[in-house]
């Protein structure tokens, strides 16, 4: 038919688009209800969050803002979540990498065990989690007296809130990498080795390029997380302004204090890069459903 | 000539090294914490134990949590089928966006969340004024753990159901609807069977979040004892007492809801792999 | 002798993958590792590279023991049946790779590597593609430049899995034919493993026809296909048609055909099995020679040139498969439903097991 259209009045092919329904469709009002009704929850539960952190950090204008987030106790929140993040974030990427590494290129026994424990810390409530190194190295807990003796601090100070975060982003990197490689096989490793490549030079060369946005989005994800998180840190830090309090923290802080435009404001940066976190990770879909399609 | 190697060796180098440190870390940073809080409770007597876990106002707490956490994530259950539905099946402007925006709960900081949450719902806020004027009260009641405990578990479900809808073949709605079967006896008899395992798993996954779920709760509870409190938020405030066998009591028991709902999650997956592998 | 494979045997928990396999590869020969699916051959070629290791037995290289040389100082050149293509470097990269890992030391300069690597695309045909990624090429072209990659290192050895076995027919045949004059071309030692027969047969110098990681024979193509040494070999180089036989003074008896079976002569009284190919039957419209099957003709198929038909004789419950010319079958003038007579040409009579 669509070989002689040209030539014959269009009347005469009917349009059929209207009428014709293909089996896996639903009717018209239904499809748009159902758009409907999951537009308005995600509106109300996803977007309208969003717009009131965002409003209410800028409602009084861009100084407000700026004096808010650089006034020296947010400013030190704000130091103190970086330091943390620097620790954190390299070891628990070492990790990801060396676990994901030993899991998906070697069969060995209690394989899944190893990924279950791995899973472990997602599952503990972040509560518990911080529970867990106070009962440790608290003052009242078992290493108190022998920590104090030695004069040494973990529980109210730096080294407690780092290593909660670490535990409690432990899984992060490695969820990312562990199906990536999976999937990858380790075909290409082995022919980078035939070719008399060394192990380091085929895991920079071979291993790395091909794991890069798992990677990256491995490393963006824990990092938004170690820097958001509160329940754990909540315990062992103690809340010393200036000192001891993590951005999340002094959030609170500030809330408590009914200072709402500072607290927002500091919010806003923690947003910024939870927003920056689920563009990357769309944006890295995106890149393997293209390669994928290839 | 080399005999029966003791261990099946691999080409690819770097076992030991990378076993090793992986297993070093776990030990240090995971297992001997957690065993040292197991081995904490298990040296306080059982009638201590039992006193701390039996208190009426951390009875009141765990039926808080554990009930809320339920509504949350059948709520959840029921939008997020929906939403991965609409977002497999249909097209409408924006839809990569709000695709993104799914895991926002997931990268958000628990804390902005809950005074985002709190602000919104505040009987003077954007929304909760207007739920004023029907006299329904959400900041500072049971309503609003829910609340929070379904916006923390919005992703998992949406995230756990949309690849298996996006694998579903096509063929199988086509041969239902072509066997004469209608739109809505094809959706329950061939299509849900098919989403079921993802979605228990999604559903578990939410309610293992939502139980032990502390930051976002906190600002919209109001967390007032017998009423509003969940189990986390008594573990901190006895731990700011210094009450650490109350503490490490409860939580254990939270700690064991934990490994129970870890092994309910993993059996999922593993039943929904053996059933649906090819 | 350039390679030596003595007594290697692997096993996987309870399967058993190579067998007390004992070979020698000929130097600047082509050798085919022929067998079904499980029997063993990309085992056995995955341990002649190094990547897998043996449980026990012995690889040498040109007389050197290389049973435990790691994989990347073996200098093997190996092939992966789905490329292992590294899909984020260009083409140029990939072939460049093994030159450019090289430690410092025995590191030819980048020019060298230049004219090298673009020396090897063209022995490959495809220097147009250097600069091109992975994904941007055919499949057949991604095998040529995995080839091409494999080649750079200037391997000992060259061995291929399944090279082919991800192509579709056409591209196969070709490449399979290139193959063949490329290494008329480079001579450089080969292995490659294949399910298929018509490739073994067509590309390599020596066939070695392996099954439940044994070897079942080995030879050139010719003798293997022409004196199959057992009914395995028989079956796996292309259809046959088998029949119970009773095998009495030198002769085996299949109804009332007697076939002259000299090689069993001293066997009286025996049970065995006859092995007659469907081209090697003469087919005739009329009884006009002495020693011929009556049989009906129940389907005709005409697949391009030859015609293949199916025969129901009067004794057996089987059917007979019979392939001959269009031209022959067309002079014969036998339609579907025709009586007509099939004489043997070749056969190959073995007894039945003890």
């Amino acid at each position: 038919m669509s070989s002689t259209s040209t030539s014959v009045p269009l009347l005469s092919t009917p349009d059929l688009s209207h009428t014709w329904k293909r089996a896996t469709d639903e009717p018209d009002w239904v499809r748009r209800s159902l758009i409907t009704i999951a537009l308005v929850f995600l509106g109300l539960f996803l977007v309208l969050p969003l717009a009131v952190v965002l409003y209410s950090a800028f409602e009084q204008g861009l100084g407000v803002w700026y004096a808010a987030i650089t006034e020296p106790d947010a400013a030190a929140s704000i130091r103190l979540t970086l330091l943390v993040v620097v620790f954190v974030v390299p070891i628990n990427v070492i990790f990801g990498v060396a676990v994901a590494w030993a899991i998906t290129k070697f069969e060995f026994p209690g394989k899944p065990l190893l990924l279950a424990i791995i899973d472990m810390p997602f599952a503990i409530s972040p509560v518990v989690v911080g529970l867990i190194f106070v009962i440790l190295f608290g003052s009242q807990g078992w290493l108190g007296n022998w920590l104090s003796a030695h004069d040494m601090r973990i529980i109210f100070a730096v080294p407690g809130i780092i290593i909660v975060i670490a535990f409690g982003t432990l899984p992060f990197v490695a969820r990312e990498l562990i199906p990536l490689m999976q999937q990858q096989g380790k075909q290409e490793e082995e022919a980078s080795l035939t070719l008399g490549a060394s192990g380091w030079k085929t895991f920079w060369y071979v291993t790395l390029p091909n794991i890069k946005w798992g990677l990256i989005y491995g490393v963006i994800l824990c990092n938004a997380r170690a820097m958001g998180e509160f329940g754990a840190v909540a315990i062992v830090s103690g809340r010393i302004r200036g000192e001891t309090n993590t951005m999340p923290l002094h959030i609170e802080v500030l809330y408590n204090e009914y200072m709402f435009t500072a607290a927002f404001a500091v919010s806003s940066i923690l947003t910024g890069l939870a927003l920056v976190t689920i563009a990357i990770k769309s944006t890295v879909e995106w890149f393997e459903s293209r390669h994928n399609a290839e | 000539m080399i005999h029966a190697a003791s261990r099946q060796r691999n080409v690819i180098p770097g076992f030991t090294l990378t076993m090793g440190f992986s297993l070093l870390y776990l030990t240090l940073l995971f297992l001997i914490p957690v065993g040292g809080l197991l081995l904490y409770t298990s040296l306080m007597s059982w009638e201590e134990f039992w006193r701390a876990v039996s208190h009426p106002q951390v009875v009141a707490s765990y039926k808080l949590s554990f009930t809320a956490s339920l509504i949350a994530a059948s709520i959840n259950l029921v939008f997020g089928l929906l939403v991965a539905w609409v977002l497999v099946r249909y097209q409408f402007p924006f839809k990569r966006i709000v695709d993104a925006l799914i895991d926002l709960p997931f990268a958000l900081p628990t804390a902005v969340a809950g005074i985002a949450l709190v602000t919104l719902y505040a009987s003077t806020g954007w929304v909760g004024q207007y739920l004023n004027l029907f006299g329904i009260r959400i900041a500072y009641t049971q309503l609003g753990v829910v609340l929070a405990l379904t916006y923390i578990g919005l992703p998992f479900v949406v995230r756990t159901v949309q690849p298996v809808l996006e694998d579903f073949e096509a063929e199988l709605e086509e041969a239902s609807s072509a066997l004469g079967a209608s739109r809505l006896t094809t959706l329950c008899r061939v299509i849900f069977p098919t989403l079921l395992p993802a979605l228990l798993t999604g559903f578990a996954l939410a309610f293992a979040r939502a139980l032990g779920e502390y930051g976002s709760v906190v600002f919209i509870s109001g967390n007032l004892p017998y009423k509003t409190e969940i189990t986390p938020l008594l573990i901190v405030a006895k731990a700011e007492q210094y009450d650490y066998n109350g503490a490490a009591a409860i939580g254990t028991v939270m700690l064991l809801a934990a490994f129970v709902m870890l092994l309910i999650i993993n059996f999922l997956q593993w039943w929904s792999s053996r059933r649906f592998s090819h | 002798m350039s390679i030596r494979i003595h007594q290697i045997n692997k096993r996987f928990k309870d399967f058993v993958a190579v067998d007390n396999v004992t070979l020698e590869l000929p130097e600047g020969e082509l050798t085919a590792l022929l067998g079904p699916s499980g029997s063993g051959k990309t085992t056995l070629l995955r341990i002649i590279a190094g990547l897998e290791q043996p449980d026990s037995g012995r690889i040498e290289f040109y007389g050197e023991d290389a049973t435990h040389q790691h994989v990347s100082d073996r200098g093997v050149g190996f092939v992966f049946q789905h490329y292992a293509l590294f899909k984020h470097m260009t083409v140029y990269e990939n072939v460049a790779y093994g030159l450019t890992v090289k430690p410092r030391r025995f590191r030819p300069s980048k020019d060298e590597i230049r004219k090298k690597v673009m020396r090897l695309l063209e022995l490959v045909q495809l220097d147009w593609t250097a600069h091109r990624y992975p994904s941007q090429l055919s499949g057949g072209q991604r095998q040529r430049i995995a080839l091409a990659r494999a080649l750079a290192v200037e391997p000992k050895v060259l061995l291929l899995d399944e090279p082919f076995g991800a192509l579709d027919a056409k591209v196969r045949a070709e490449l399979r034919r290139w193959l063949r004059r490329l290494h008329d071309e480079i001579h450089v030692t080969s292995v490659f493993v294949t399910h298929d027969q018509e490739e073994a047969l067509e590309v390599s110098d020596r066939v070695v026809v392996m099954n439940q990681g044994r070897v079942e024979q080995e030879g050139t193509p010719e003798e293997v296909y022409d004196h199959p040494a057992n009914p395995f070999v028989y079956q796996f180089l292309g259809n046959v048609n088998r029949f119970h036989t009773h095998i009495e003074s030198g002769h085996a008896r299949i109804g009332n055909l007697s076939i002259p079976a000299p090689e069993l002569t001293d066997v009286d009284q025996k049970s065995g099995l006859t092995y007659i190919r469907p081209h090697d039957f003469e087919v005739l419209a009329e009884k006009s020679a002495e020693n011929a099957i009556h049989a009906v003709i129940e389907t005709v198929l005409v697949v391009g040139p030859t015609v293949r038909l199916e025969l129901r004789t009067d004794s057996a419950d089987e059917l007979i498969h019979v392939e001959l010319p269009k031209h022959r079958f067309r002079e014969l003038g036998l339609l579907q439903g025709d009586d007509a007579w099939l004489k043997p040409l070749n056969s190959r009579i073995f007894l039945a097991s003890a």
